[in-house]
């Protein structure tokens, strides 16, 4: 009797598949990830996979009209479509400016605010207030600054240090002094975040590297050279790569400062200028495309060069 | 080459005196251990002498010069720190020629001093490492070649066996030794470790809250410490210090423990105790010196004989340490490994009291 009972209840044990330990570990593991997978799926690949349907399409936005496949159709027409190429052209250029002098200005900055002295914490604070302040009240705020009449840079460069012997409209004489214009607000604007992410990585740094250093008789720019940039190469990566992506996709400043304006748009107003104001669903899906894959290559440039792995 | 001299130096952070008046000399080629309780000031004194902290007051010499103001790069030192501080992204190579080529060595000379440095630790298989994918003790031996390679005329090390584990230790602590042997240089070796210290120092600085408390061989330190703070420092199981009074009968000094016992004081020893007689004193006498009476090493006057309880033995083999009890007062014998005595028994135990050490209470300083 106890015999049978025995073997009737190791029987399913056998006949089901045993996991070894490693099995079930990432069984479990897969358990714990399907709800992330399934977020990411549905914010991030499923718009994406939309798009990219759409692009092949000539949808119209908020239409009953019947949509038609069209193939690349779309695709052939960017290829040709000169004021994509200008948005391009001003999207990079506002992206170099602003990566380049935010990350110059930002390592000084967090350089100066990891060394040693009173007031640390209150300057650390206090420099984030420019990135605190929404970005469609701060390009409100520098487009009165510049304003070719009444703006205070007027004021200043043309009576109180005489630079210039007459006013002039920033964001109005050509396209260049306007996104220079710009830009010089996104800087103004990203400068103290680009610094508090190096900052961070500065601080990762162990102190005791630099006193090893000191006795090896390196002096403090051999030391920033062999230790600090070396050292801070992840963090700068990732400063850089967030910072690229978000030049790329730039909208607000220039939207509020410049509204459509045709020689100074950039690929995000023109993606949403053809989407939204011209209703074409189809065309406008394809520049959102176009946009992903050139941060995509952005991305691809900075993970190759940096060598992400090594670092 | 260098001899190594503090002169009234001083460290301050804030209101904190960290050392106070340090004078200490050391020798050419010596190997001296900096030893001393966490906090009293003997990294500091390592980091005043390699320029990483600025002393307060005073002057620091190696060899003649006075290097109070002198950047690290300039003083000829090598240090050796605790946590290695090895440069996480260089190769081990790179880690041990990076201060020849600031001094821009030719290419030829580094990498064979870099060579010849990795030879000698046997981390020639190594070289092309990043500190991450090394052990402990290679991450060790690493920063020793690093401070080789500079052929310096001061080591200097901080703790550098701290993190490794026990056996390990005992074994790079020998190797240390021989290294010193052979470069011939002035080493200079903090630790909080009496063990380190006794076994690797050629003479020893035992400091207590940035004071200097004594300067000495390590015989010196462990037959005659100089205060009760050196007596209870040097040597494991750690010195028993009773409170006692120098008493006299018949004519001879004893040591009064409280109200129950004295034992004898031998006449070789009474020197300067005369002053002392009916006074309170502090006796010590280390557990090495206290012995099952059946098992008295040759030669040990057996006068001061005592009846004790046994609370705890601890057999190491080689030794039994047993913690003894007499009138409520505790204190550890070191017994030969052949003793009888047991956990909850009693024992008759012989005291050496050539061995004793005898204090005064309130100085805390050596009498005789």
């Amino acid at each position: 009797m106890s015999q049978r009972v025995a073997t009737t209840s190791a029987a399913p044990s056998t006949g089901k598949r045993t996991l070894t330990l490693a099995q079930s570990q990432s069984r479990f593991a897969w358990i714990l990830l399907i709800p992330t997978i399934g977020v990411v799926l549905m914010v991030g690949l499923f718009p994406l996979a939309q798009t990219f349907y759409f692009s092949l399409t000539d949808a119209r936005l908020a239409s009953s009209r019947e949509v038609n496949f069209v193939g690349l159709q779309n695709y052939l027409y960017l290829l040709q479509d000169q004021q994509f190429f200008r948005t391009v052209g001003n999207t990079v250029f506002f992206t170099v400016v602003t990566v380049g002098f935010e990350f110059a200005l930002g390592l000084l900055i967090a350089l100066v605010i990891n060394s040693n002295f009173r007031g640390r914490g209150l300057m650390r604070t206090s420099i984030l207030i420019p990135w605190a302040i929404p970005t469609v009240v701060s390009a409100q705020m520098w487009k009165w600054m510049y304003h070719d009449i009444y703006g205070v840079i007027n004021d200043l460069l043309v009576n109180q240090f005489g630079i210039f012997n007459q006013n002039v409209a920033f964001l109005a004489t050509n396209t260049t002094v306007s996104l220079f214009a710009i830009a010089a607000v996104d800087i103004w604007k990203t400068t103290p975040f680009v610094a508090l992410l190096l900052l961070a990585g500065l601080q990762v740094i162990p102190g005791d590297v630099y006193e090893a250093a000191d006795v090896d008789g390196a002096n403090k720019i051999q030391q920033f050279f062999a230790i600090t940039l070396p050292l801070l190469m992840p963090a700068i990566l990732v400063t850089l790569i967030f910072r690229t992506l978000d030049s790329l996709r730039v909208f607000d400043v220039f939207y509020v400062m410049l509204g459509n304006r045709r020689d100074t748009q950039t690929m995000a107003i023109y993606a949403q200028q053809s989407l939204v104001n011209f209703s074409d669903l189809g065309y406008g899906s394809t520049i959102s495309i176009a946009i992903f894959l050139i941060i995509a290559l952005f991305v691809v440039i900075y993970v190759t060069f940096l060598k992400i792995e090594d670092a | 080459m260098a001899s190594i001299t503090f002169e009234n130096v001083y460290k301050r952070f804030g209101e904190v005196s960290v050392l106070k008046d340090l004078n200490m000399k050391v020798h050419d080629q010596e190997f001296l251990v900096l030893v001393g309780p966490s906090g009293c000031g003997k990294s500091t004194a390592l980091r005043c002498l390699a320029g990483l902290e600025e002393i307060s007051d005073g002057n620091i010499y190696i060899g003649d010069r006075v290097v109070n103001e002198m950047p690290p790069k300039d003083r000829d030192i090598a240090m050796v720190f605790q946590s290695y501080a090895l440069y996480p992204h260089m190769t081990v190579r790179d880690n041990m020629a990076f201060a020849l080529k600031l001094r821009k060595t030719p290419e030829a000379e580094i990498k064979r001093r870099v060579e010849e440095a990795a030879e000698m630790l046997s981390i020639g298989h190594l070289l092309e490492r990043k500190p991450k994918a090394l052990s402990g003790g290679q991450r060790q031996r690493v920063a020793l070649g690093r401070a080789i390679v500079r052929n310096p005329s001061v080591f200097l090390m901080d703790e550098p066996l701290s993190n490794l584990d026990a056996k390990l230790r005992v074994q790079t602590r020998a190797e240390i030794s021989k290294l010193h042997q052979r470069l011939k240089t002035t080493f200079i070796y903090v630790t909080h470790d009496q063990t380190e210290a006794m076994t690797m120092g050629s003479r020893i600085a035992i400091m207590r809250d940035g004071i200097l408390q004594q300067l000495d061989t390590p015989q010196h330190l462990y037959d005659k410490p100089a205060n009760m703070f050196v007596a209870g420092f040097i040597g494991s199981p750690a010195m028993n210090f009773f409170d006692g009074r120098i008493g006299r009968s018949n004519g001879h000094l004893t040591v009064e423990i409280g109200e129950a016992f004295a034992v004898p004081v031998p006449a070789a020893r009474t020197t300067g105790l005369d002053a002392y007689i009916g006074k309170p004193v502090a006796f010590g006498l280390r557990p090495e010196d206290v012995h099952d009476a059946h098992y008295v090493p040759r030669g040990v006057n057996e006068d001061a004989r005592l009846h004790v309880d046994v609370n705890v033995i601890e057999p190491l083999g080689s030794e039994i340490y047993a913690y003894l009890q007499k009138d409520g007062k505790e204190f550890i014998g070191r017994f030969d490994p052949r003793s009888e005595v047991h956990t909850g028994g009693a024992a008759e135990i012989v005291l050496d009291m050539h061995k004793m050490h005898i204090f005064d209470p309130d100085t805390e300083q050596a009498i005789n």
